[in-house]
C-alpha cells in the first residue's frame, strides 16, 4: 500500500521523458528479462521480489549504525576467507625463514610463520589481514553503538523483545569470534592472552583443571589450542553468527523498520523511501563507503604488528599488554578484584579474585541486557506494539539506568589500561585502582541521577518552547511604554515532534478481588512492581496538552503550566 | 494511534454509524473539554520541499557530472591498485609525514583499494541525495499477530495431526520416542568430551624441578639440578650472581627435551636475585636461598602470566598483564593487585663446583589456582 504526491517539482525535467510503458526494452534489458522470467517460471520469485524491492525504510542517520556492524561483518567474512588460503593453524614447530629479517632463524609455529609470510611475502595479504582486523573492531564497535541506539529510543519494547535478544547473543558472539580470532597467530601478545584465559578457565570451581585440560588438550600450552580456536574461528561461530544475522534481518524487514516520531509518522505507518531505487543506493552505496573507510585505515594505520613481538613463549612477556578493546572491561575488572577474595577451605581454592572477572561478568552483562526489555515490561504492564521510537530524554529513568550501566562498563575498561594512564599521567598505579574501585560502585549513581535530570530538564525545555515558543530576541515596545520579546511561533510540524509521546503515570496498587467477591491480599510482587513503577515514572513530565497551550496564550506567562505537566494525572494506557 | 487500543469513554465513536459527535455513555462519565482535544493531532507530513536538482536543469545536469567523477574516481582506484600489485617490489618502503617508513606496496594497494571502493559508495549516494526522488513513501503496518482464526487453525491442524498419529493412544511409542529424542545427543557429543584431552592427574602440582617431564601419567623422582640461563642453556655460578641482578632461570635439560619444552617452561619458569641478606625479612626465605640469592616461580599466582617486571630498588616484582605487585623482601607476598597468593619459592643450594642447585622441588603448585589445588 503505498501513495506518492502526484506533482513533483522534478516532474517538469521529466516533461519530455516517454512514458514508461510505451517505452521499448533494450537488447541488453529484454536478455536480463528473458533470465528474470526463466528463473521466475520456475520459482514464482517475481512477486517477493516486487515486494522487496518496494519496501519502505525510514530515514534517519542512527538506523545507519546496525548497517554499519552488518557491512564490517560482511568485510571480516570476505577478508577471513582470503586469509584462510595462506594461514597455518597449526602449533607446530619450524623455523623462520621468510623476508621479515630480523626473525629469520628463530624457532616458532607455524601459524605464526604463516602469519608473517602473509603479512611480507603475499602481495596484498598485508593490506587483507589489517582490513580483517579493522573490520572485526568496527564490527564490534558498531553493533555496541547499535544497541545503545536500540536501547535508548525503547526500539527493543514489543514486538521487538525478541530481536533484541538475538542482538544479545548476536554481540557476545561478536566478542568470542574476535577473541579466538585476534588469538590465532600465537604472537607472544595474543598467546599471554591465551595463557590468561587458561588461568581463568583453571579457576572454576571443581572442574577448572579438566576443563583447561579438555580445551588445550594436556597442559598448557599444547599444541591442540590454535587449531581448535581456528575451528570455532572460521567455522563454528560464523555459521552461528550468520545463521542469528540472518534471523535478525528477517525479523527487521517483517516488523519494519521503527521510526522516530515526527509530522505523518504514527505508530501504524512507515515514512520513509522505498529500496527501488533509493534505498538500494544509498545503503548499497554504504556498504562500499564502509569497506572503503575500512581499507583508508588499514592502508594507513597499522593493527596488531605481531612481527613486533616475537613468537609465544610462556617465559617472557611485553610490558603493557592489553587485549582489544572488546575484552578490556573483562580484563578491568580482573586487575580491579582485590586478592583477598580467593578463599581455601578443606583442601579447596575458591578464586573469587578471579572467577567474577573472567568467567561471570561476560555472560553476565549480556543476560542483564537480554533481560531488560522483560523487566521494563513487567514494570510497566505494557501490553501494545510500539514502532514509533521514543526521545530518550522522553524516558528519563530508561535514559538514566543505560548510562549508569555504560558508566560501570566504562570504569572496568579504563581499569584494563591503568598501567598506561599510570605511566602516561605519572600517576601512582596504586591510587588509580583503588580510584577505579571507588568508583565502580560510586559512579554508577552519580551518572544516573545525573542523566535524569538532564533528561527531565531537556523535557521541560521542550514544554517551555510548546507553551511560550522561541525566543526571538527582538525586544517590542508597546504604545503604553511597556516592553516584551518577542516569541516565534512553532509551526504544528515543529510542535508534534515536541508532543508527540505519551503521558506516563505509575501504576496504581489496588484491592483485588476473586471471583467471590473475596478481598486478595497485595503480594509482595504487586508491591515491588507498584515501587518500580513510581521509580520509573513518579517525577515524569507529560506532554503539552491543547488545552495548556491555550491556556499559556491566555496569559502569556504560564510557568507554573511548564512544572504543572509533571504530575498531571491524565493517564493513558 | 495503537490499533489494539480498546475504545475509552468518551471516545468519538466511528461517524458513519452514528455521526461524527456521538460518544458513548455505556462506560462513565463524559468530561466535555471545550471543544480543544484533549492531545494535539498529528498534522500529517510537511509539504515537500524542492531540491535545487529539482528545479534547476543546470544544478542537475551538475549533479550528474559529480556522480560520474566519483565512479570515474573508482576506476582509477581500481587501476592504482592493479599498477601497485604488478609494478611495485613488496619490499620497498617509502616515508610518509606523520606515519614513518611504510611498505609502499602495501600502502598504494590500500589507497587504491580505497579509492575503488569509497568512489562507488560516494556516488551512489550522492546520486541517491541529488538526483533520485526525495518525496518520502507511506508504508502502512499491520499487527503482528495472527488472526484467531488462524491461530485457532494451527492449533487445530497439531491437534487433528497428534489424533492422526495417534500418539495420545499409543503412549508405549509417546515414551520410547521421547527417550530415544533424549538420548540420540549421547553419541555425538561423549567422543567429543571424551577425546579433548587426557585427565590432569597431578601435573598441574608438578614441575620440571621434581626430576624431568611432569605431563599428566608421569611421576619424576627427585635429583637435584643445576639453574640454567634461559636462553643461554648455561649453569650459573654462585659468585657469577652479584647484588642486584636477575636471571631467568630453567632446571637443566629442560631445553634439551624433544616435546613439550613449552609445556614444561609454562610451569618450571624461576627468577633469581641477590639481595643483600640484611633486606630480607623472613628467615624462610633466607634459608631456602644460598647467601642472598634466592629463587622464585616466574608464573603469577593471578592468571598465570610471567611476572616480568624488577624493581632493583625496592625488590619488587610486577606481573605485567593485572598488575599483581610482590615483594622479595618478603618472601614475595603479594603486597598489591588481584593476586593472593606469594610466589612459590624454589629451595636452591650450590653443588661442588660451585653451581646453583635446586635443593628440593617446589613445595606447592606454581601459577594460577585451582580448585583442588589446596
Amino acid at each position: 500500500m503505498m501513495t506518492t504526491a502526484n506533482a513533483r517539482p522534478a516532474d517538469a525535467l521529466r516533461a519530455d521523458d516517454r512514458p514508461v510503458s510505451t517505452r521499448t526494452p533494450s537488447a541488453g534489458a529484454r536478455k536480463i528479462g528473458g533470465v528474470a522470467g526463466w528463473v521466475d517460471d520456475r520459482t514464482g520469485a517475481a512477486k517477493g521480489v516486487g515486494y522487496l524491492m518496494k519496501k519502505v525504510f525510514p530515514d534517519h542517520w542512527s538506523f545507519m549504525l546496525g548497517e554499519i556492524a552488518m557491512y564490517s561483518m560482511i568485510i571480516a567474512l570476505i577478508s577471513g576467507a582470503f586469509l584462510t588460503l595462506w594461514f597455518v593453524p597449526s602449533m607446530g614447530h619450524t623455523v623462520y625463514d621468510g623476508s621479515y629479517a630480523p626473525l629469520r632463524g628463530v624457532e616458532m609455529s607455524e601459524a605464526y610463520a604463516s602469519t608473517l609470510h602473509i603479512s611480507f611475502d603475499v602481495r596484498g595479504g598485508l593490506i587483507i589481514r589489517q582490513i580483517h582486523h579493522w573490520a572485526a573492531l568496527m564490527f564490534v564497535v558498531a553493533v555496541v553503538v547499535h544497541m545503545f541506539r536500540v536501547f535508548f529510543t525503547g526500539a527493543f519494547r514489543k514486538p521487538r523483545e525478541l530481536n533484541w535478544v538475538i542482538g544479545s547473543v548476536l554481540a557476545l558472539l561478536a566478542i568470542v569470534e574476535g577473541f579466538s580470532g585476534y588469538s590465532l597467530p600465537d604472537d607472544l601478545l595474543s598467546g599471554t592472552g591465551i595463557r590468561a584465559m587458561q588461568g581463568f578457565v583453571q579457576t572454576a570451581p571443581v572442574i577448572g583443571s579438566y576443563l583447561v585440560y579438555g580445551i588445550f588438550g594436556g597442559p598448557f600450552p599444547g599444541e591442540a589450542i590454535i587449531p581448535r580456536l581456528y575451528s570455532a574461528h572460521i567455522l563454528l561461530l560464523p555459521a552461528v553468527i550468520i545463521g542469528l544475522f540472518t534471523a535478525h534481518i528477517l525479523l527487521v524487514a517483517i516488523q519494519k523498520h521503527t521510526q522516530y516520531p515526527g509530522p505523518g509518522r504514527t505508530n501504524d505507518n512507515v515514512v520513509g523511501f522505498p529500496v527501488m531505487p533509493v534505498y538500494a543506493a544509498k545503503a548499497g552505496g554504504f556498504f562500499f563507503i564502509v569497506f572503503g573507510v575500512i581499507a583508508l585505515i588499514a592502508a594507513v594505520i597499522s593493527i596488531n604488528p605481531v612481527w613486533g613481538y616475537g613468537p609465544y613463549d610462556p617465559s617472557p612477556v611485553t610490558a603493557g599488554s592489553q587485549p582489544d578493546w572488546y575484552m578490556g572491561f573483562a580484563d578491568g575488572a580482573l586487575r580491579l578484584l582485590p586478592g583477598w577474595l580467593e578463599f581455601t577451605a578443606l583442601g579447596y581454592t575458591l578464586s573469587l579474585n578471579i572467577m567474577p572477572g573472567a568467567l561471570i561478568l561476560l555472560p553476565l552483562v549480556y543476560v542483564v541486557v537480554g533481560v531488560y526489555p522483560f523487566v521494563e515490561r513487567w514494570i510497566t504492564g505494557d501490553d501494545r506494539e510500539h514502532h514509533l521510537l521514543q526521545r530518550p530524554r522522553n524516558a528519563p529513568v530508561r535514559t538514566a539506568i543505560g548510562m549508569a550501566g555504560i558508566t560501570m562498563y566504562s570504569v572496568l575498561m579504563f581499569a584494563a589500561a591503568n598501567d598506561i594512564m599510570a605511566i602516561k599521567l605519572h600517576m601512582s598505579i596504586n591510587d588509580i585502582t583503588y580510584f577505579l574501585r571507588t568508583a565502580f560502585f560510586v559512579a554508577p549513581f552519580i551518572v544516573f541521577w545525573v542523566t535524569k535530570r538532564i533528561c527531565l530538564s531537556l523535557q521541560r525545555a521542550d514544554r517551555n518552547k510548546v507553551l511560550h515558543q522561541r525566543e526571538s530576541g527582538t525586544i517590542i515596545r508597546t504604545p503604553e511604554g511597556a516592553f516584551f520579546e518577542r516569541h516565534e511561533g512553532l509551526s504544528e510540524y515543529e510542535r508534534w515532534k515536541l508532543v508527540d509521546f505519551e503521558p506516563v503515570a505509575p501504576i496504581q496498587l489496588e484491592q483485588r478481588v476473586d471471583a467471590n467477591g473475596v478481598e486478595k491480599p497485595l503480594t509482595g510482587k504487586d508491591r515491588m512492581r507498584a515501587r518500580l513503577s513510581r521509580f520509573y515514572f513518579k517525577d515524569a513530565v507529560q506532554p503539552v496538552t491543547p488545552a495548556e497551550l491555550a491556556a499559556a496564550h491566555h496569559d502569556g506567562h504560564g510557568h507554573e503550566a511548564i512544572e504543572a505537566g509533571e504530575h498531571a494525572g491524565s493517564v493513558h494506557r | 494511534m495503537n490499533e489494539q487500543d480498546t475504545t475509552r469513554a468518551g471516545d468519538v465513536l466511528p461517524a458513519e454509524e452514528f455521526g461524527a459527535e456521538a460518544v458513548r455513555l455505556d462506560q462513565g462519565h463524559v468530561v466535555g473539554h471545550g471543544g480543544i482535544p484533549e492531545v494535539f493531532q498529528n498534522p500529517g507530513l510537511p509539504p515537500h520541499a524542492p531540491r535545487t536538482t529539482d528545479l534547476s536543469e543546470a544544478a542537475a545536469k551538475r549533479a550528474e557530472k559529480q556522480v560520474a567523477a566519483l565512479f570515474a574516481l573508482s576506476i582509477v582506484g581500481t587501476i592504482v591498485f592493479v599498477l601497485a600489485y604488478f609494478l611495485v617490489d613488496i619490499r620497498a618502503t617509502t616515508y610518509v609525514p606523520g606515519i614513518g617508513v611504510m611498505a609502499l606496496q602495501h600502502l598504494l594497494l590500500g589507497i587504491g583499494m580505497a579509492a575503488a571502493l569509497l568512489g562507488i559508495g560516494f556516488g551512489a549516494v550522492h546520486w541517491a541525495k541529488t538526483l533520485m526522488p526525495d518525496e518520502e513513501v507511506v508504508e502502512m503496518r499491520h499487527p503482528m499477530r495472527s488472526s484467531d482464526a488462524d491461530r485457532a487453525a494451527v492449533v487445530q491442524t497439531l491437534t487433528d495431526g497428534g489424533e492422526a498419529a495417534q500418539i495420545n493412544r499409543r503412549p508405549l511409542i509417546k515414551y520410547t520416542l521421547g527417550g530415544a529424542l533424549g538420548l540420540f545427543a549421547v553419541p555425538v557429543v561423549l567422543p567429543v568430551l571424551g577425546g579433548l584431552g587426557p585427565m590432569p592427574q597431578k601435573s598441574l602440582s608438578l614441575t620440571f624441578w621434581n626430576g624431568g617431564p611432569s605431563g599428566p601419567g608421569e611421576e619424576p623422582t627427585f635429583t637435584p639440578m643445576r639453574l640454567m640461563r634461559d636462553p643461554e642453556n648455561t649453569p650459573i655460578k654462585a659468585s657469577d650472581v652479584t647484588i642486584g641482578s636477575v636471571f631467568h632461570v630453567l632446571p637443566e635439560g629442560l631445553l634439551d627435551l624433544e616435546h613439550g619444552v613449552l609445556e614444561e617452561k609454562a610451569k618450571a619458569a624461576v627468577l633469581l636475585m641477590r639481595l643483600d641478606p640484611k633486606d630480607i625479612k623472613v628467615q624462610k626465605e633466607i634459608d631456602w636461598g644460598h647467601q642472598g640469592i634466592v629463587a622464585y616461580s616466574k608464573i603469577c599466582t593471578h592468571v598465570g602470566c610471567p611476572v616480568g617486571l624488577y624493581e632493583q630498588g625496592t625488590h619488587h616484582l610486577l606481573c605485567p598483564c593485572h598488575q599483581s605487585t610482590f615483594d622479595v623482601t618478603q618472601d614475595c607476598k603479594v603486597i598489591f593487585g588481584p593476586a593472593k597468593r606469594a610466589l612459590p619459592q624454589l629451595k636452591i643450594t650450590v653443588d661442588d663446583e660451585g653451581y646453583l642447585v635446586s635443593a628440593q622441588p617446589f613445595r606447592e603448585a606454581v601459577g594460577p589456582s585451582f580448585w583442588e589445588r589446596g
